[in-house]
C-alpha cells in the first residue's frame, strides 16, 4: 500500500522541475509529516490540507509520508522527532503542546528539543451554549457561572488549552465552573448539543456543523477584534456577528491556539529555511485561503523571530495559569 | 417514504461503471489490509486518503467505505484461518472460527463468517435508510453515564462465561484494565504507569497485544502439539460454499438478535468490537447448548460477524449526522469529508443529499460486491491450511512481527508483541482466559473515562446511573446480567449442595 502510495508520487515528482526555494538547501529523499494527533484531528487537517496543497503545485520534488503519531496527547510524535535530533526529513506539526505538553507531564522530550519553522494560522476560541440555553449573552452567562453550582463546561482533554481557557474565564469574571475533559473538542460539541454539558470553548470547526442546525449558538470569541464576515451561518447569523468576549465584559484581549510547524533541533539553518519559504508559498494558494475560511481560522503567517516572540508571549501567560493551578509537574 | 425516493436518487448516482470499478478495486484492497494484521483498516484508509484529494466527494467516500467493508471481510479470515485477528472486532471470531478451521472446516466457517457479516451489513444499511432522522435524535441523548452503562452491559453479557473459574477470569479482566491504563490520562492530563519509559507515553495498543496473545501463543502451542495443522485435512470445494450459504437460514433468531446488538451499539457509538464481543456473550448465554461454543460452534461464528457488520456499517450514521466517528476508521473518514470541503453534521444530509445518498446507495452495492469477492477466495484461502505447518509457521511469525511494527512503527512494540505471545502461550497452559484481558484492554479506557466524567457531572453521587429511564434501564438490565451467574450458583446451592461447585467451574 504504502510502496504503491510512494511509486505514484515519485512518478508524479519526476515531472517536476523542484521548487525553486530561496535557500541552497532541497530534500533528497521523502520528507515525513510527523503528525501529533490522531487521523481526523484538527492537527491532522492542518498537516494533509499541507500535503494535498504542496502535492497539487508540486512544490517539493519529493514525495511526501503523512505518520499519526497522536499517542499521549500528541507527546509520541514530538518524542518521535526529538529522537532524531538534526534530522531535516522529519517535519513536525501541532499546536502550542508542542512547548506547553513539557511543562503538566513529564514526557521524554523538551520544548528545546525542536527548532520552530513557522506558525501557519491561529484557531479562535468561543464560548458555546446548546442552540435552546436560556443564557442569551455573555453578561446572562458570566451571572449564571457565578451562582453556588457554577455551570458544567465541557472541553478538549485535561490540562490543555481548553482547560487552560476556561482557568483565564474564572479568574477575569469570578465564574465558577466545573470542567469535563473528553477525548476531542468533537465529544464536547455533540455533548453540547444534547444539553448534557451547559457550554463548551470549542473551536469554529469543531462546533458549525451543530451551529448550522441550530443545537448550538455562539456567545463570544476570544480574539481581538470580530472574526472576518462570511456567509450567514445560522439564524440570520455569520461570524462577524458575533461579539469578541472582550466587548461583552470578559477582560481576556486574545486566545488563540497556533497551528505551528517544527523541525528537531540541530537541523541545517538552510533546511529550516527552505521549509519556512515552503510554507510560505503554501500560505499564498487559493487553498490554503479556502481551507481558513472554511475552518474559520486567522491566516497568520509567522517565521523566525516573529513566532519566537510569539511563542514567549503564549508560554508565558499558560505558564502563569499552570502555577495558579498547581499543574507544573517536576 | 421520502428516504426511499433519495435512496433511489443514490442508486442513480452509485451505479456508474466507474463507480462499481472502484468499489471493487476498493475491495480488494480492503481484503488485503484486512488479512495482513496489525495494517487493519484506520491505516489502509489513511493511506488510501492522499490518492482521494482530487477526486469528486461522492467517487472519494465510495472507494474509502468499499476499503473499509473489504477490511472487515478480510479481518475475519486470518481470525479463522490462524487465530490472528486482522482487526480488533474479529478477535470474538477467533473463538469459534479457528476451533472450526482446525477441525478441518475452514471453508464451512469462513462461508459462514462472510455470509453472516453481509447480512449483519445489510441489516445496518436498512436501519441507515429508514430510521436516518430518528436515530440521529437517539444518538444525541447519549452522555457519559449512558455510556458507562452500555460498556458496563458489554462486559456483564460477557462475565462468568468462560469455562475457567470465575477468578481466572477476574485476574485477566484485571490485567487487562491495568494494559489499559498504560499512558496518558484523559481526565487527569498526567501519565500512569509509564515507569517514565518514553515508549510508554502512547499506552499500549490493544492491536498488538491481540497479535502476541492469539497469534504467537497459539504458534507456540501447535509448536508444542507436534508441529501440525489439523487444517489439513480440510475439504476444498465450491460445493462446500454453496451448502454453507443454504445452511444459514437455521441461524435466524441469532442472526437477528446479532443484527439488533450490531445497530445498537454502532449507532450509540459502543463500536464494533464492543458489539462483537456482546453478541457472542449473549449468544453463549441464551444458547441451549453452551458446552459447544470455544469448540467449534458455528453459531460462535455467526453472532459475532453480523454485530461486528451491523456496528461498522451503522456507525456511519452518526458520523454523517453529528459528526461522531462510531469506529476508528469512521474517524478518518471523517477527517476526509473535512478536507474535500464538507463539514459532517446535522445539515449534511440538507445541504449534500446526493453525496449522502449516494454513499448510502454505495453501501449496498458495495457489500453485494464485497460478499461475491471474498466468497470467490474462501478456497483460496482454505487451501493455505494445506501447506506444511514448517513452512506456514515461520511465515505466520514474520506475519505477526511485521503487523505489530505496522500499528505505530515502532520497534518498541515488536518487542511486546514477543512478550504477550509467551504470556499467551502462559495463559492457555494455565488454563487462564485471554478473551477477559482483550475485552478490558479494548474496553477499559473508555469504560473508565466515562464512569469518571459521570462522577464529575453529578459531583460524586452514583445516583446520575438512575437519573433518566434510559441510563436506568441500560445499568438496572447490566446489573441483572452481572449478578446471574451469582444468583444461579446460588439458587443450584440451595437446590443441591452437589452440583454447586461444578455449576461454578463452568461459570
Amino acid at each position: 500500500m504504502k510502496k504503491t502510495i510512494l511509486a505514484a508520487a515519485l512518478l508524479a515528482s519526476a515531472f517536476t522541475a523542484g521548487a525553486a526555494g530561496a535557500a541552497d538547501w532541497k530534500p533528497a529523499k521523502p520528507v515525513e509529516f510527523v503528525v501529533t494527533s490522531g487521523a481526523g484531528g484538527g492537527t491532522d487537517n492542518f498537516a494533509r490540507t499541507i500535503q494535498a496543497i504542496v502535492t497539487k503545485h508540486k512544490l517539493v520534488a519529493q514525495p511526501i509520508v503523512v505518520v499519526n503519531k497522536g499517542g499521549g496527547n500528541g507527546a509520541e510524535g514530538y518524542v518521535y522527532s526529538a529522537s532524531a535530533a538534526g534530522d531535516p526529513y522529519k517535519l513536525t506539526f501541532g499546536t502550542n503542546n508542542q512547548y506547553l505538553l513539557p511543562y503538566v507531564a513529564k514526557l521524554g522530550y523538551k520544548a528545546s528539543d525542536f527548532a520552530p519553522v513557522a506558525t501557519m494560522a491561529l484557531d479562535e476560541f468561543l464560548i458555546w451554549v446548546n442552540g435552546e440555553s436560556p443564557l442569551k449573552d455573555t453578561k446572562a452567562y458570566v451571572e449564571a457561572a457565578k451562582k453556588p453550582d457554577g455551570l458544567r463546561m465541557g472541553g478538549s482533554q485535561s490540562k490543555d488549552t481548553d482547560q487552560t481557557l476556561v482557568s483565564l474565564i474564572s479568574q477575569a469574571t469570578g465564574a465558577k465552573f466545573t470542567y469535563i475533559p473528553f477525548k476531542s473538542g468533537g465529544e464536547a460539541a455533540v455533548q453540547l448539543a444534547g444539553a448534557h454539558i451547559d457550554s463548551n470553548v470549542n473551536n469554529p470547526n469543531e462546533n458549525i456543523g451543530q451551529w448550522k442546525a441550530g443545537m448550538v449558538r455562539p456567545l463570544c470569541v476570544f480574539s481581538p477584534a470580530r472574526m472576518e464576515a462570511g456567509p450567514k451561518v445560522a439564524q440570520g447569523m455569520g461570524w462577524s456577528d458575533i461579539p469578541t468576549c472582550k466587548e461583552t465584559g470578559i477582560a481576556i484581549d486574545s486566545y488563540r491556539m497556533p497551528r505551528t510547524v517544527w523541525l528537531p533541533a540541530g537541523a541545517p539553518p538552510d533546511a529550516v529555511a527552505f521549509y519556512a519559504d515552503l510554507l510560505k508559498k503554501v500560505s499564498a494558494t487559493p487553498e490554503w485561503k479556502e481551507y481558513i475560511e472554511r475552518t474559520s481560522q486567522s491566516d497568520a503567517f509567522m517565521a523566525g523571530e516573529d513566532m519566537i516572540k510569539f511563542v514567549k508571549q503564549d508560554e508565558t501567560r499558560a505558564v502563569e495559569v499552570f502555577k495558579a493551578e498547581k499543574w507544573i509537574v517536576q | 417514504m421520502d428516504n426511499v425516493a433519495n435512496l433511489m436518487h443514490g442508486f442513480s448516482i452509485a451505479l456508474t461503471a466507474y463507480h462499481v470499478g472502484l468499489m471493487m478495486a476498493g475491495v480488494m484492497l480492503g481484503i488485503l489490509v484486512g488479512v495482513l494484521p496489525g495494517l487493519g483498516a484506520p491505516n489502509g484508509v489513511s493511506l488510501l486518503l492522499p490518492l482521494t484529494f482530487t477526486m469528486d466527494p461522492v467517487s472519494a467516500i465510495i472507494l474509502l467505505t468499499s476499503m473499509y467493508w473489504g477490511a472487515l471481510f478480510g479481518g475475519s479470515t486470518t481470525s479463522i484461518l490462524f487465530n490472528i485477528p486482522g482487526e480488533p472486532s474479529s478477535v470474538a471470531t477467533t473463538f469459534d472460527g479457528y476451533p472450526m478451521a482446525k477441525n478441518g472446516r475452514a471453508a464451512h466457517a469462513l462461508t459462514l463468517a462472510f455470509l453472516s457479516a453481509a447480512t449483519g451489513a445489510l441489516f445496518g444499511v436498512l436501519v441507515i435508510t429508514l430510521l436516518s432522522g430518528w436515530v440521529a435524535k437517539f444518538a444525541l441523548k447519549f452522555s457519559s453515564p449512558e455510556f458507562f452503562a452500555v460498556y458496563l452491559l458489554t462486559f456483564a453479557s460477557f462475565i462468568g462465561m468462560g469455562h475457567s473459574s470465575p477468578f481466572k477470569t477476574v485476574v485477566s479482566m484485571m490485567l487487562g484494565f491495568a494494559f489499559a491504563a498504560i499512558g496518558m490520562d484523559t481526565i487527569s492530563g498526567s501519565l500512569r504507569l509509564t515507569f517514565d519509559m518514553i515508549e510508554l507515553v502512547k499506552g499500549i495498543s490493544f492491536l498488538v497485544a491481540v497479535i502476541g496473545l492469539f497469534g504467537l501463543g497459539e504458534l507456540l502451542l501447535t509448536m508444542e502439539e507436534g508441529l501440525r495443522f489439523d487444517g489439513i485435512r480440510a475439504r476444498i470445494s465450491p460445493r462446500e460454499v454453496f451448502q454453507t450459504v443454504r445452511e444459514l437460514p437455521r441461524y435466524w433468531l441469532t442472526l437477528l438478535r446479532s443484527g439488533l446488538i450490531g445497530c445498537w451499539m454502532g449507532i450509540t457509538p459502543g463500536g464494533p468490537t464492543a458489539a462483537s464481543f456482546m453478541s457472542y456473550g449473549i449468544a453463549k448465554r441464551f444458547a441451549r447448548r453452551k458446552d459447544g461454543y470455544g469448540k467449534g460452534e458455528p453459531a460462535g461464528v455467526v453472532a459475532p460477524e453480523t454485530a461486528d457488520h451491523a456496528a461498522g456499517t451503522s456507525a456511519i450514521l452518526p458520523m454523517l449526522a453529528l459528526g461522531i466517528p462510531g469506529s476508528a476508521t469512521a474517524a478518518v473518514m471523517m477527517g476526509g469529508l473535512m478536507i474535500w470541503g464538507m463539514t459532517p453534521g446535522p445539515m449534511l444530509f440538507i445541504e449534500r443529499p446526493d453525496f449522502v445518498w449516494g454513499l448510502i446507495a454505495s453501501m449496498y452495492l458495495g457489500n453485494v460486491v464485497a460478499v461475491v469477492l471474498v466468497l470467490a477466495t474462501v478456497p483460496l484461502f482454505a487451501a493455505i491450511l494445506r501447506i506444511p505447518f514448517s513452512i506456514i509457521g515461520p511465515v505466520i511469525v514474520v506475519v505477526c512481527f511485521i503487523g505489530a511494527y505496522t500499528v505505530d512503527g515502532s520497534v518498541f512494540d515488536m518487542g511486546l508483541v514477543l512478550a504477550f505471545g509467551l504470556a499467551g502461550y502462559v495463559f492457555k497452559k494455565l488454563d487462564y482466559p485471554i478473551a477477559p484481558l482483550v475485552l478490558a484492554m479494548v474496553l477499559g479506557d473508555k469504560a473508565e473515562d466515562a464512569f469518571r466524567q459521570s462522577m464529575i457531572m453529578s459531583k460524586g453521587t452514583l445516583g446520575i446511573f438512575w437519573s433518566n429511564p434510559l441510563v436506568g434501564t441500560i445499568m438496572t438490565l447490566a446489573l441483572l446480567l452481572l449478578l446471574w451467574p451469582l444468583a444461579s450458583a446460588l439458587v443450584q446451592r440451595l437446590g443441591g449442595a452437589g452440583s454447586a461447585s461444578s455449576s461454578v467451574q463452568a461459570g
